[in-house]
Formats: structure tokens, sequence, C-alpha cells
């Protein structure tokens, strides 16, 4: 009986180790990206030379956004991810919740180093991005579609339209399409009325719309016919057009950008190294890499003023790209994002 | 949540039914539960304790009173007519600040936005004015600082979230709120989301669970009857799904579905149809994709039990003088039924907790009710959300659990 007692307490600590084996420290420092050709060019540009000029080992994870993945992570006391890239509202609800560590500007050379849109408290920008429209330019001849008033013109571009399925973005084109200037679309999506018209102008086209959920649907969508034109983040596009001899095409006008950041995170035990990884990357003579890789604009000023500016061409970094833009409000989505989504659910099923 | 329960249920399933289990030797009982007290522990530790304290944020409401405890005690005594007092309007004050400098103001903050939108962005306004030196003596005060302080609505949300517990969130996963009067009313038409979306969630999955039994009965008789020789390899055909990524599933299913695709294609050049079907980003897709991924799941219980039906039965009906209709309806089916349902309520169970088919194949009414608790628990931090209509999708599902396991067990064998 006593030998049984004793496997029984062998188990049950079994079972605590088991359990608990997550602290190990012995691993190297951890970055996380987005996976894809996203990570893939931020391996070439910065990962790889970093521990080669530094000795500093890095290892890689994946994950596709949502700051509550991150609150997980620390609430449950997993403590092995350091540097994490995020989108503006993860950046917002984690740092106003202490996941992330406030980050010391004069390190990484102070806030006016950078764009103004860069700087935040607990991130510094990683790269500079937008929503666009795109389109096969072997299925659409001649003139494109040059707004977002000409994306909803199903007369003039008969086809179908390719969306993402949130209503992020989604309304932001729908007022634009309606007239609202660039500059006063969150002025009026902050008011009752604001949100019923760009729900209005969603009727009109909502026949026509395919909804996607992640952007490697649409070259897919594009390539087959599947959509006549789409909302696209250019860079895949881009890279379709190098690799595969595609045709595709983009229109800048209208676009909305945003910026994503990197962030180290509270509870990482690599802090010193993680701070020696954000000033690696955002160096502008590091940075200048980048593009060579993936189409993105850059997040330092000196980097945008060295920078090869045929790398520019494809990126909101070319002002020529920026007519009628929109900087992305990550304040109002944080604020209406629950109830929006909500609404634009029960759209989408009427 | 839901998901980790449903993996943890599955595999105990009585898949032969209720006649394969052994009676327990007399005074082995002591033994048998000093044995598994180990994985028990283990269990409760592990799963069922984060999995409730998960599901009591459906109806705990901590982040007020944390955060202004003097205030969640003043809302709670106040009846809420009219406009609130100045020792309420000035305890309010106070703790805006003292939760401003230690960093506790953004859960009060989301919390009441989640209530009323907009409350986020007063709270945290009224909180700068107060650091750059306003005070609040009265509610004239607070009503000097912002203007919206004067909705009543912003204090019926307030009285509602100064807990400690809570209907809102419950309320809410069933489309209805409280009004200022305490009465449960509908929200507007324009917010009524979740009832659809669960009742859609249940349709899915049955339907789905039905096709599966359709499509893979036929399938498990054929695995069962065959000489092991073939059987054995149409076997892996069956479990191929199993080791292919989700995503490239359902990648092929776009590519063959599609308007220009493999299937339309063909079918415009045969002459059968001149304009492309409909085949997918609808609920067809959904149907067609998810059906796919799960069959397995019919057909390996399913399988498992037509094993163990002897020919010889089925010989003796026929000798005994029945047609082949009946020997299937009054020898076969009865006894295959165990495994059948069995297999129906995996099927189900698993359907139920889908989320990326139907958004990566399915149209705009489609959507599941596990995309919403993804959209809760990782993008808007709304935990109280997320768990409330994780209780809704667990307790028809337990339900359901338990009635799937007492039909099992009374189908005559």
């Amino acid at each position: 009986m006593r030998g049984f007692f004793r496997l029984l307490a062998l188990a049950g600590l079994l079972v605590a180790t088991a359990s608990c084996s997550r602290e190990n420290d012995g691993r190297p420092l951890t970055v996380v990206g987005w996976g894809g050709s996203s990570q893939e060019a931020h391996r070439r540009a910065y990962w790889d030379s970093f521990t080669r000029t530094t000795g500093v080992r890095l290892q890689e994870d994946t994950w596709h956004g949502g700051v509550g993945v991150i609150r997980t992570r620390v609430v449950g006391g997993d403590t092995s991810w350091d540097v994490v890239q995020v989108e503006t509202e993860d950046l917002i609800l984690g740092c106003e919740e202490g996941l992330f560590e406030p980050l010391e500007w004069s390190s990484l050379g102070g806030r006016e180093a950078f764009i103004p849109t860069a700087v935040h408290n607990c991130g510094v920008g990683a790269m500079l991005w937008s929503y666009l429209i795109g389109w096969d330019g072997d299925r659409i001849q001649g003139e494109g579609p040059r707004t977002w008033a000409d994306f909803w013109d199903v007369r003039r571009f008969p086809g179908r339209r390719g969306m993402r399925r949130t209503p992020k973005y989604t309304l932001e084109f729908a007022l634009m399409a309606d007239g609202v200037p660039a500059n006063q679309v969150y002025a009026v999506l902050r008011t009752p009325a604001g949100i019923d018209r760009a729900f209005r102008k969603l009727d009109e086209l909502k026949p026509h719309i395919v909804w996607w959920s992640s952007i490697s649907q649409v070259p897919d969508l594009l390539g087959s016919g599947e959509v006549a034109m789409s909302v696209t983040s250019p860079g895949r596009l881009i890279v379709a057009n190098r690799t595969e001899g595609r045709n595709f095409r983009t229109s800048w006008d209208g676009n909305i950008y945003a910026v994503d950041y990197w962030v180290v995170l509270a509870n990482s035990p690599h802090k010193a190294e993680a701070m020696q990884l954000l000033r690696y990357m955002t160096r502008p003579e590091n940075q200048v890499r980048l593009p060579q890789f993936i189409p993105t604009g850059l997040t330092s000023r000196r980097a945008n003023e060295i920078v090869d500016p045929r790398l520019k061409l494809d990126t909101p970094s070319d002002p020529r790209n920026m007519t009628n833009a929109l900087e992305l409000d990550a304040n109002f989505w944080v604020e209406y994002g629950d109830q929006l989504t909500q609404r634009f659910n029960a759209w989408l099923a009427r | 949540m839901a998901t980790s329960s449903r993996s943890a249920s599955t595999p105990g399933w009585p898949v032969s039914g209720a006649q394969s289990r052994p009676p327990a030797a007399q005074g082995a009982g002591g033994w048998t539960w000093a044995l598994t007290a180990p994985l028990l522990v283990f269990l409760a530790i592990a799963f069922l304790g984060p999995v409730l304290l998960m599901l009591a944020r459906a109806v705990s409401d901590a982040e007020l009173p944390s955060a202004w405890p003097q205030t969640a005690q003043l809302l709670r005594d106040w009846d809420g007519n009219g406009p609130p007092d100045d020792r309420l309007a000035a305890a309010l004050g106070t703790e805006i600040l003292a939760a401003r400098r230690a960093g506790t103001l953004n859960r009060v903050a989301n919390r009441l936005n989640y209530d009323l939108v907009g409350s986020r962005s007063l709270v945290y306004a009224t909180g700068d004015a107060l650091e750059r030196g306003a005070s609040v003596r009265g509610f004239a005060d607070l009503a000097r600082i912002d203007r919206r302080w004067i909705n009543p609505a912003v204090w019926t949300a307030m009285r509602h979230a100064a807990g400690p517990r809570t209907s809102f969130y419950l309320l809410a996963s069933v489309d209805r709120r409280l009004d200022g009067d305490g009465r449960i009313v509908q929200v507007e038409r324009e917010q009524a989301v979740f009832v659809d979306i669960l009742l859609r969630t249940f349709l899915i999955s049955a339907v789905v669970a039905l096709l599966c039994a359709l499509l893979g009965y036929p399938v498990a008789y054929l695995l069962a009857t065959l000489p092991s020789r073939w059987a054995n390899p149409l076997l892996i055909l069956v479990l191929l799904p199993f080791w292919t990524s989700a995503l490239v599933r359902t990648t092929a299913w776009v590519v063959l579905l599609q308007t220009h695709g493999v299937l339309n294609e063909a079918l415009i050049g045969m002459g059968l149809i001149e304009t492309p079907l409909a085949l997918i980003y609808n609920r067809l897709g959904v149907y067609i994709a998810m059906t796919h991924v799960l069959l397995p799941f019919l057909v390996l219980p399913l399988y498992g039990v037509m094993k163990g039906i002897s020919a010889a039965e089925m010989r003796a009906a026929t000798s005994l003088g029945a047609g082949p209709l009946t020997v299937f309806l009054r020898i076969y089916l009865p006894q295959t039924l165990p495994g059948l349902l069995a297999g129906m309520i995996i099927v189900f169970t698993l359907a139920l907790g889908y989320y990326i088919t139907p958004a990566l194949v399915g149209g705009g009414a489609d959507q599941m009710v596990s995309g919403s608790i993804a959209f809760y628990t990782n993008q808007s931090l709304n935990w109280g959300m997320a768990a409330a209509l994780s209780l809704l999708l667990l307790v028809p599902l337990t339900l359901m659990l338990f009635a799937g396991r007492y039909l099992t067990k009374s189908v005559p064998v």
C-alpha cells in the first residue's frame, strides 16, 4: 500500500512539473511576426544580420493579431514571447492594460527621428501599409477604377467586388464613395446619422460584394475573375506581378493607411536584448533594406530620405500615392468596434 | 471554453453502446477511484477550473467596483431617480483621477463602453481634465467638464456595471438589455444579431450532421463488409482529410467550386448549364466544405459498430422468410443506431465550434457563433461577452450530450 501511495505522489509530481515547465528560460530572444512574405522580408532585412553582427540568437514565432492572445499569455504566466509586431488597436488596448513595456525613446534616437504616427509610449512603428483598390489589368482593360465612387459604379465596371468582412475599412470606404472628403470621414462616422449613411451606401453595393476574411484570398479572387476588383493591400499583388508575371494594378486614391508597431512584452525575460533588437530594426541604415523584400513604407524620417526612390513607388511613403489618403483612426475603432461589428454582422445577414 | 470542453468529452463517448461496459467487481470501487484520482485532479486543475473561471466572467462585474470602490457603493445604494447627488459625483471625480494615476482607468472605461458606446472617451476626457486641475464637488462640475455627463444613459450604464454580479453580458448575448427602469427590453433592430447567429450555428451543425449520416452510412457499410484487403486502403482514403490542413482543404474547395472553377467550367463545357452556379461564398459552400471535413468522425464509430454485427443474424432472418428491406430495417439498422447516433453527435459537436471554414467559403449570413467568441476574446478584449456567448453554446450542447447518451442507451440491441 505504501508503494502505491509513493507512486501516486510521483504521478502528482509529474503532473505538477509538466504543467509548470513553460518557465524554462534557456531560450533565445523570440520575435513574433505576421508570417508569410512579411515575416520572410523581416528575416532577410533584419533578423539574420542582427544575429550576425550582435551575436544575440533569435528565434521566430508567428501570430495573426488580436491583443487577447497576448493577454491570455500574460495572465497565464507564459513568458515565451519577447518582441511582437502589433496593429494599432492592439497597441492601444495592450498598452493601457500594461501588457507592453513602455519604451525608452532616447535610446531609439528620440521621438523626432520618426514620422509622428510611428511614435507611441509602448510601441515604435515597424512598417507603414495601406488598403486600397486592386484589379486585374488583363480583365479590366484601359482606364481602370480610380476612386471609391468608381468602385461602387457597377454599370461602368461590371463584376463583383471583394471587400474585407469587417466594418473597419468598409464603412470608411463607403463614406468616401458617398462623397465624404477623407479628412471628415471619422467625424461623420462618430454621428448616428453618419453610421446610417455608410450602411445605406453599402446597401447599394451589397449584392455585388464577395466578402473575404484573409488578405491571402485576394490574389486568387482577382486572378480567377471571381471579383472584378477588390479592397487589398498592394504588397501581395506586386509580389505576384514580379514572380508570376501577373498584371495586377492598384489605385491609391482614397487609400486608408496605418502603421504596425513593435512592442516588448511586459513579462519578457529578455528586455535588454529586446530593446537592442528594436534599436537595430529602427536604425535608418537598416530600415532602408526592408522595402527591397516587401513593398512597405518606412517609419524613420532619415530612412525615408536615403532610401532608393524606386522602392517608394508602391508604398505610402511616396507622396504621389497619398491623394485623399485617410489615416486609420484606431481610437475610433477601439471605442466603436464592438457596436459596429455587431451591427455589421446583423446587416450582412439581412 | 467551448472548444476545449468539446475535445475532452468526445473520446470518452461510448461508441459501441452500453453493452460493452464490464460489470464493476465488488470491492474494487476504492481502488478504481484511487487509481483515477491523479487524472481527475489534473482535469479539475488544468481544465475544469479555467473553464469555470472564464465562464464566471459572463455573470460577474469586477471592473467598476475594483477601480472605483466608493463610487460603486454609492451607485448600488442609489435608486437611479433624477440626477445623481453631489456626493456620488464628487466620489466619482476623486476616483477617476485616482484610477487614472494608478493605471486602472482603462478597465472601467472599456467596461462602460461595452454598454454605452462613447463612455470610453468620456471617462478618459474627464480624467484628462481632472489631471489638468479641474475639481469636482458636485454634479454641476462634472457637467461643466463634459456635457455628456448630463445624459441619464451614462448613469444607467454605471449603475448596471456597479457589480458584483451582472446580467448585462447574458442579456446582450440574446439581444436584450435592461432599460433605465430595470425592465428587460430588446436591443435596437440594427444591433440584434446574436439570436440569429446562435440559431444559425445549431442549424448548420444539424444539417452537416445529417449530411454526414446520409453520405457516411453507405461508406461505413461498404468498409465493414469488404474483405480487409480492400477495406484497409479505403479506410486510409477516409482518413486522408485528417492529415490535410484545414486551410488546404478549404482552398481546394474554392478551386473546385468558384464561379470559373473546375466544376462550373465542366458543367458549362458539357452544355448542362449556361450560367455558372453559385456554389461557394454562400450556405451551400459551407455545407459542402464542412461535411467533407467532418465525414471521418461519422464513418469511424459507425464502422466500428458495423464490424461487430454478425452476418449470421442477417442470414438467419432471411432463412426465416424476411425480405432484404425487412432484414435491414429490423435487424441491421437497429444494431447500428448507437454508432450512427454517436457519430452524428460527434460531428454536430465539432461543427458547433467551426468558424474558419464558414469565414473562408461562406457568405455574409453564414458566420457562426465561434467567430463572435473569437472576436470578443482576441480583438476587443470583451471577455464577459465571449464568456456569455460560450455559455449559450455550452448549455444546450451539454443538454444534448446527455440526451444523446440517454438515446444511445435506450436503443434496444
